[in-house]
């Protein structure tokens, strides 16, 4: 009794102190690979401003299907949904956070950024018509390198998963064959190769097979000390994964021209820029029917994308880039409408 | 999560009940009328509700089953039964088959058994005949606790420790040594990797062997003193007594035993997900990987987009209860079929 008293006066007294700040938790739904920087970015907001943000991983197709049944504020999805999708259910999308994905191999006396790769060879290695580490192919490229004369083995993800999206996407923009193979999905016909669970199952297997090759995102190729490839981009030069590389591959994509930010960031130009990259989105409803809750939202990223930045470099994420932070706070302004069809940002 | 989850039952056992001694019960006074329609419509709410919960198992069994039913309907239109023999898993184009995972679920189950069996046989042997009595109670114990390891344990277990341990020492071994055999060899021929469907196998068997264990060795406890007394007494050795008099005597029971094993390998997500290789091909060796049922719903539900890949998906599901069913099933009818052939003995 004397507890219940006690309680309640302590929460009468914390509902005044923060007075107009009411406790306006939003709710967030979707894909796992966002899911430790949403997380990290929601504790930071809510020592400042007092309001939680609630995300739960549940996969991407799980974010879809309960923002199609307005169940959360918003969903999440590692794969953008196409324009007519997104039409079709009043929704609308913008990139949140970005990350690379990088090509991992365990190769004896090979280290990181030893081995240079193009995407055919990728993608011919992936499809299995390359199978030995000497082929004449990978050779070319790594001229003074001392490649042995063993198997290769295709390490896959087998959950579906954003970062394949990313990692076939690729594949499908540089070769020809992947594309008529296999082409681009979440989870795809893998051509060769085994498959692991989830980022630590891909790099454990290719930890412990030896000749493989595999590809995690890049915070789990540095956190397992793995030897990640260089890639040749789209101008030519041979780039090794990082921050600066990821970014300018962002920089690089052009989101002024995609309509409902229907943009694939692998294989974009720019010297500089690592062709593996992709970003998560954020799934809103067009017209909102409690404005203010949509607002909490947009705030909630709006303070994400200022102040997040570090944050997700902390965690091997990459922060959204200025110049597509500016767009998406146009698309907001414009696309975004309350019940009564008056602008909510 | 399969049927063979409930406790096994023994009913088919030739166990009998200890009769109790008979005890004489004194009214000591009459029950008025009052009383005893109380009590008669107690029993009556007694029994009506244990036969609510009764039914309450049937009603639950048949709503997921219905469940899965229509959740798989556009899979079982849009495929047929080809669903069944295609062994193509295409996210991209939605062309399912359900071959694949099928074979290893019921491949990696088989090897299981293959090694759990003798190996819970020898356990509950020694512990029952052979063991020193102060023995008995550890050893037993042990093999309980062994049951209650989670399996994603085992999965990691198999993952970090066995596979590196199999693919350096035992898999290139196989490749030199059984891989020319014929007719068997063709199935250890492949890459070390350490992980695939015998790997998966092999973990399995690790997890059924605490269950068909202590199974075998509570059937055995069982078996009258006097009938294995009287066998030893006339001569027979301890091989003997177990073959001829124990193990018929208990053969509900070891079946029971083994079904309960087998449902627990057939249903296995997380560890069969970690070693298995999770590949849609199929493959003539056991050291390439595969898949199976269980672990490709635990791989891929989340992240399924669309109505189709959900609905191949939970189809899969609905075939491993099939698959469950019919197991059920068979080891019914073998039991059946053992009776009879049991009467026509004697």
């Amino acid at each position: 009794m004397k507890f219940r008293t006690k309680l309640l006066t302590a929460v009468t007294f914390a509902s005044l102190t923060i007075g107009s700040a009411f406790a306006a938790d939003i709710t967030g739904a979707g894909a796992t690979f966002p899911y430790p920087i949403y997380a990290k970015w929601a504790e930071a907001y809510k020592a400042k401003t007092g309001n939680g943000m609630n995300y739960q991983s549940i996969g991407s197709g799980g974010g879809i299907k309960q923002i199609k049944a307005k169940t959360v504020d918003f969903g999440a999805s590692d794969v953008p949904l196409k324009v007519e999708d997104l039409e079709k259910d009043g929704l609308m999308q913008f990139p949140a956070i970005m990350g690379g994905v990088v090509p991992v191999v365990n190769v004896e006396g090979i280290k990181a950024g030893d081995i240079k790769l193009t995407g055919d060879v990728l993608a011919d290695i992936f499809l299995g018509k390359i199978t030995k580490w000497n082929d004449p192919k990978l050779a070319a490229l790594n001229k003074g390198v001392n490649l042995p004369d063993a198997a290769i083995t295709v390490v896959h993800r087998s959950d579906g998963s954003g970062t394949t999206f990313i990692f076939t996407n690729y594949l499908m923009k540089v070769s020809k064959e992947w594309a008529d193979r296999v082409g681009n999905n979440a989870s795809v016909q893998w051509p060769a190769g085994t498959g692991g669970k989830g980022n630590e199952g891909v790099a454990a297997f290719v930890k412990q097979i030896k000749g493989s090759i595999g590809y995690v995102e890049y915070a789990y190729a540095l956190q397992n000390k793995m030897a990640f490839t260089q890639m040749k981009n789209k101008d030519g030069q041979f780039v090794k994964p990082n921050i600066a590389t990821f970014q300018a591959a962002a920089a690089g994509a052009d989101w002024e021209n995609a309509p409902g930010f229907y943009e694939i960031v692998t294989d974009e130009p720019g010297k500089k820029s690592w062709p593996i990259t992709g970003a998560s989105f954020i799934l809103m409803h067009k017209v909102q029917a409690d404005g203010a809750k949509a607002k909490e939202v947009l705030k909630f990223f709006d303070w994400a994308f200022k102040n997040g930045g570090k944050m997700a470099e902390s965690l091997d994420y990459v922060p959204m880039p200025d110049k597509v932070v500016k767009i998406i706070d146009d698309a907001w302004k414009t696309q975004l409408k309350d019940a009564s069809g008056k602008a909510i940002w | 999560m399969t049927a063979f989850d409930q406790p096994v039952q023994l009913e088919e056992g030739p166990v009998t009940a200890p009769s109790l001694p008979q005890t004489r019960i004194v009214m000591s006074k009459h029950l008025s009328d009052a009383q005893l329609k109380r009590q008669h419509w107690l029993d009556l709410l007694f029994r009506n509700t244990t036969l609510f919960f009764a039914f309450l198992v049937l009603a639950l069994l048949a709503g997921i089953l219905i469940s899965l039913f229509v959740g798989a309907y556009p899979a079982i239109q849009a495929f047929g039964l080809k669903f069944l023999v295609s062994d193509s898993w295409n996210p991209v184009t939605e062309e399912f088959g359900a071959l694949v995972p099928i074979v290893g679920t019921l491949v990696t189950s088989f090897i299981a058994l293959l090694i759990g069996i003798p190996v819970s046989f020898g356990i509950a042997l020694f512990l029952t005949e052979l063991s020193p009595r102060w023995l008995k109670r550890p050893l037993g114990t042990a093999i309980e606790l062994l049951a209650g390891i989670p399996s994603i344990i085992y999965g990691m277990w198999g993952l970090f420790v066995f596979a590196p341990v199999f693919a350096d020492h035992v898999e290139p071994w196989l490749n030199d040594h059984v891989g020319p055999l014929p007719v068997i060899g063709g199935l250890f021929i492949g890459p070390p990797m350490g992980i695939g469907v015998l790997t998966a196998g092999i973990i399995l068997s690790i997890m059924v062997i605490p269950f068909i264990a202590s199974v075998m060795r509570d059937v055995f406890e069982i078996v009258p003193a006097v009938l294995k007394e009287s066998a030893y007494g006339v001569g027979c050795t301890t091989w003997e007594v177990v073959w001829n008099i124990v193990l018929p005597y208990t053969k509900a029971g070891v079946i029971g035993g083994v079904m309960l094993g087998f449902g627990r390998a057939l249903g296995e997500t997380m560890a069969v997900t970690f070693v298995i290789g999770n590949a849609y091909e199929l493959q003539k060796s056991l050291l390439m990987p595969g898949n199976s049922i269980a672990s490709a719903l635990a791989n891929e539900f989340t992240e399924a987009v669309g109505d189709l890949y959900t609905s191949a998906l939970i189809e899969l599901g609905l075939i491993l209860f099939v698959i469950t069913f019919i197991v059920l099933a068979l080891s019914k009818i073998l039991l059946m079929q053992l009776r009879k052939s049991e009467g026509r003995q004697s």
